[in-house]
């Protein structure tokens, strides 16, 4: 039997890092997502550990400065995104470096450079996989979705999936209730 | 972004487009290795004679002696494959192979292109979205992708 599940991505990893930092009783500040501010300074064989404890899960203390300002590029659009009120309605250009406090054209050219792809591109795909997401766990209609997701008509909403997809929404829809039925 | 190593397989019958592929791979400069077994057969063997999961499978569906769609079901049941993106590299597209591809956990179809530059393209954008699968944790049920 397969069941399907949904997650809060900012409270799964809100929870994860405090059970490991109290664990490893590293006093600590939680201030925004993606950054930690320690207390105290805590000695080497205490810090691999928690490098170690954290690895499991997939997550990673990053000490290179552009991947940690590609990563805040991340965090920021991830947030738009999933913001419940909704996309804000200024420019993402705009949008970004107000909260990065930086300009566009600096903050684009080293997300290419260490990421390959544009945050155009980035932010599209993301986008794209959240459509999935909202049509195939939240169950919202195209119109719905367009709306959230600030497209200006459910007909741009569909070929944008279909450019980056290769499939109408439908379809994928489809494909993917078949897929599911099939597993069960 | 610090790429591991690219593991890709290749399961293929056809010595030409072996050697297409192996082209086209050789233009991308990736650091990554890539292996090829001539039949599903070899397909299934290789897997379970090494021990490292490669990052992207690439099967042709019609094959001698184990077909594509064979391949596929059978390396789908496997859970040590979960994280294995698989892509379905094929001339024969058609619409019913092509959603039963889908349905039984494929990731991507290509259709195999005529040009050099064609197929570079798409395996760059498979790589890169398989990476942003992997290191962004998105969720692999909705990864399905059309060429």
């Amino acid at each position: 039997m397969d069941i399907f599940i949904k997650y809060n991505y900012e409270r799964t990893y809100q929870v994860l890092i405090r059970e490991q930092l109290e664990r490893h009783e590293i006093d600590f500040d939680l201030t925004n997502s993606g950054c930690i501010t320690l207390d105290n300074k805590i000695c080497r064989e205490k810090y691999d550990s928690l490098v170690k404890s954290l690895k499991h899960y997939g997550i990673d203390i990053v000490d290179n400065q552009k991947v940690i300002i590609v990563q805040k590029i991340k965090d920021v659009v991830r947030k738009m995104l999933h913001a419940d009120n909704g996309m804000p309605l200024v420019k993402i250009s705009t949008y970004l470096s107000e909260q990065l406090n930086e300009n566009y054209r600096s903050l684009s050219s080293l997300f290419s450079e260490v990421c390959h792809i544009s945050i155009e591109s980035f932010i599209i795909f993301h986008k794209i996989e959240l459509v999935k997401q909202l049509l195939l766990t939240d169950k919202l209609t195209l119109t719905e979705i367009s709306h959230r997701l600030q497209y200006s008509s459910v007909a741009h909403l569909s070929n944008q999936f279909k450019n980056i997809t290769g499939f109408s929404p439908s379809v994928f829809q489809k494909i993917t209730m078949t897929k599911r039925a099939q597993l069960n | 972004m610090q790429h591991e190593k690219l593991h890709i397989i290749l399961a293929e019958d056809d010595k030409d487009d072996q050697l297409f592929f192996k082209s086209a791979f050789k233009d991308l400069k990736l650091d990554y290795s890539l292996s090829i077994c001539n039949d599903g057969i070899e397909l299934m063997d290789y897997l379970n004679a090494n021990s490292e999961t490669p990052h992207i499978i690439f099967l042709d569906l019609s094959m001698p002696g184990k077909n594509g769609l064979e391949c596929l079901k059978e390396i789908r049941a496997n859970v040590k494959y979960r994280d294995s993106a698989i892509a379905i590299y094929t001339s024969l597209a058609s619409s019913e192979n092509h959603e039963e591809s889908f349905i039984r956990g494929a990731n991507i179809f290509i259709k195999k292109p005529r040009e050099l530059s064609e197929l570079k393209k798409i395996l760059l954008e498979v790589i890169y979205i398989n990476w942003q699968y992997v290191s962004d944790g998105l969720n692999k049920e909705n990864f399905m992708i059309n060429y």
